[in-house]
């Protein structure tokens, strides 16, 4: 029997490594459907859980695999699920339940260009914005962007660790490309690895009230059969839980899920800079598209363009303050990424007019290309 | 004091007065007064499976209750146990991941049938088809009531709601008939009018293995019965005057027709693995079953 941390070198997908890094953050419960190019994380997954003691359930639809992670979660265990464009948008729903019943779950998406059924084997970051807003109502997120097979590993366990540590869903935002090249992939000795779990009761049964935020903003959190007969509900509820129907319920709920973020960002906010130090042309890029970024990088370089690479590794929270005080020493950014412009938005609104920002995009379906960048930085500025 | 205020009604002294329910230590009384409508049989029902609860024998620490969206999925917020009010639909999903996750627990899905058999009814029929262990407790009450008693797939024939102002031209389902060709384990359907066999059937289904899937036929006087000039007692009448108990019947037969007949009774209660069984003993090696991992 294979033990949760397969320690040692191998030579595997992002899918597969995705797998694995859940694993060995101590991942118990996959909901699971399939869809290409995820499935394959489904699959190692159906494989490797009953050995390590936790559970692999195929659901009847993506509604069903995020609802019951959310309700695995809810019984105290480390519950992910893993889909593509059409079945992230079926989870919105559920996602948006352990947005406000603060439910710590991983949810993956191995991007696929859409919109709708789209190119189903074919590689995009279309849904970075879906990422951060595609559930109803206002909230905050975590979304990671791996761009290797080792990466996403070690992402995977990061996603979990947050996931636990801030009671919070979190989203590693990959794609076809990441998720279906092989690679090597070192995993380290399970010692190594620091795992989070989420915060638990401080007070007695009788005064314990599961949405009252510790210091850091997090509330400590009771699983179902422990004993403390916790309410839970997707209705605006107050500490208690209990769902009170008033503006004022509604507004302090708000800040409290909000400020979970806002206390913590500093923790959170995770990002890799390259030549960032003289640049005057700032390269932001996330995901697969930070490989291209980085060669084209490389290759302004090699021109006598002072150009650098910003490389998001939380895109969602968004380092909006580094990007508007490097707007005020820079000539521009160039956005490298596998839509028509999402994150470039965001780079826009962080430089707030003091930097110009352009966008080299494609459409979804095939990496960017090194030349297509290095002919924006080249002749946008 | 002005001499007309005399003569005004005059509230009784409630806070010297002690109320006691008998399942008060089951209810969060800190919610009561609760949202359902005079006349509406959501209470009875609620009651009956609290009861069911208490003398089933289960350890009630770790029993659950699990609704999704209505009048019926607010059970959760009423009763004083782990409690989740999920989504839409999504109570029995919610439920499984629950299950699975930690099978110590008694998991009870408390919803309606809209909730159950409308936005719900994929996840009804494959949780059925697992033989997934839980306990679903559908109050059928023939419409959407929280939204103001709009067409449901269980709206009778005919019957007038705010979206089928000139009468319902749907079939409805026969629920039982869904479940038992879905795989369900125990099968039951009673009203709100037959509180002590609904009681039994329910602690039945509480210490059931499998799949357990009870129908609880409701009145929903305000925004059902308003539009088909049927109070609350004349619905528990009709209950009274049609209703037959035929345990065992063949679920093909169950359809409802509410000027012939109704039939009640427990149809099925069979035993088959459940997915948590077959799961560990096909996917599992010996030594890893549940919490044993290493």
């Amino acid at each position: 029997m294979k033990p949760a941390v397969l320690t040692g070198e191998h030579y595997m997908t992002g899918d597969e490594a995705c797998a694995e890094g859940a694993l060995a953050a101590g991942c118990l419960f996959f909901g699971g459907y399939p869809i290409t190019p995820a499935t394959e994380v489904a699959e190692r997954m159906s494989a490797r859980l009953p050995g390590v003691g936790g559970t692999y359930i195929q659901m009847e639809d993506e509604i069903a695999a995020m609802a019951a992670v959310v309700g695995a979660s809810c019984a105290g265990v480390k519950s992910m699920t893993a889909t593509s464009g059409p079945g992230f948008s079926l989870m919105m729903e559920n996602i948006g339940l352990a947005v406000c019943t603060e439910t710590p779950c991983v949810v993956v998406n191995v991007q696929r260009a859409g919109p709708s059924t789209g190119l189903p084997t074919m590689g995009a970051q279309g849904d970075m914005m879906q990422a951060r807003w595609g559930s109803h109502g206002h909230y905050d997120i975590i979304a990671l962007a791996p761009s290797s097979a080792q990466e996403i590993f070690y992402q995977s366990i990061l996603a979990f660790n947050l996931s636990e540590t801030y009671r919070t869903p979190v989203l590693i935002m990959t794609d076809e490309v990441v998720g279906h090249m092989s690679e090597r992939v070192i995993i380290p000795d399970a010692k190594e690895i620091k795992l989070m779990s989420r915060p638990t009761p401080k007070v007695g049964k009788e005064r314990f009230k599961p949405f009252a935020p510790a210091e850091n903003g997090v509330a400590p959190m009771a699983n179902a059969g422990e004993g403390y007969k916790i309410h839970v509900t997707g209705l605006t509820h107050d500490e208690k839980g209990y769902p009170v129907m008033t503006v004022d319920a509604q507004v302090s709920m708000m800040e409290r899920i909000m400020n979970k973020f806002a206390k913590n960002l500093k923790h959170i906010l995770r990002t890799e800079s390259h030549r960032i130090e003289d640049a005057e042309i700032v390269v932001v890029s996330y995901g697969v598209s930070a490989r291209t970024a980085l060669a084209a990088v490389e290759d302004a370089r090699e021109r006598g363009i002072r150009a650098g690479l910003l490389r998001l590794i939380t895109v969602w929270p968004f380092p909006s303050e580094m990007i508007c005080s490097l707007a005020a020493r820079v000539k521009g950014f160039v956005t490298v990424e596998q839509n028509l412009g999402q994150i470039h938005l965001e780079v826009q609104r962080a430089a707030a007019g003091k930097a110009p920002a352009y966008l080299a995009g494609h459409a979804g379906g095939s990496l960017i290309s090194p030349e297509q960048v290095l002919d924006v930085i080249e002749h946008g500025f | 004091m002005n001499p007309k205020d005399q003569n005004k009604y005059e509230e009784p002294n409630m806070v010297d007065t002690p109320l006691h329910h008998p399942l008060d230590d089951l209810l969060r009384t800190d919610r009561i007064p609760h949202i359902w409508c005079p006349g509406c049989g959501i209470g009875t029902a609620f009651s009956a499976c609290l009861q069911a609860m208490r003398t089933s024998g289960l350890d009630l620490e770790k029993t659950v209750m699990v609704s999704g969206i209505g009048c019926s999925g607010r059970g959760a917020g009423y009763v004083k146990l782990d409690s989740y009010h999920t989504t839409h639909g999504r109570a029995i999903p919610f439920a499984t991941g629950m299950k699975l996750a930690n099978p110590d627990l008694n998991v009870v899905v408390f919803s309606g049938d809209g909730d159950l058999f409308a936005i719900g009814g994929n996840h009804f029929i494959h949780a059925a088809r697992r033989n997934m262990a839980l306990t679903v407790v559908c109050v059928n009450n023939f419409t959407y009531g929280m939204t103001g008693g709009q067409v449901a797939a269980t709206t009778p024939y005919q019957a007038k709601t705010t979206t089928t102002p000139r009468g319902n031209h749907e079939a409805p389902f026969n629920l039982p008939l869904l479940a038992y060709a879905s795989g369900a384990t125990l099968i039951a359907r009673w009203t709100i009018l037959h509180a002590r066999d609904l009681t039994e059937c329910l602690k039945q289904a509480l210490q059931h293995s499998g799949f357990s899937f009870v129908e609880i036929l409701s009145p929903c006087p305000v925004n059902y019965g308003r539009r088909n000039r049927q109070s609350a007692l004349d619905m528990l009448k009709m209950f009274q005057d049609k209703c037959i108990i035929q345990n065992n019947a063949s679920p093909a037969d169950l359809e409802m027709d509410f000027a012939k007949r109704i039939v009640l009774g427990k149809f099925v209660h069979v035993q088959r693995p459940t997915c948590i069984e077959t799961y560990d003993k096909t996917c599992r090696l010996a030594d890893f079953s549940k919490g044993k991992a290493a």
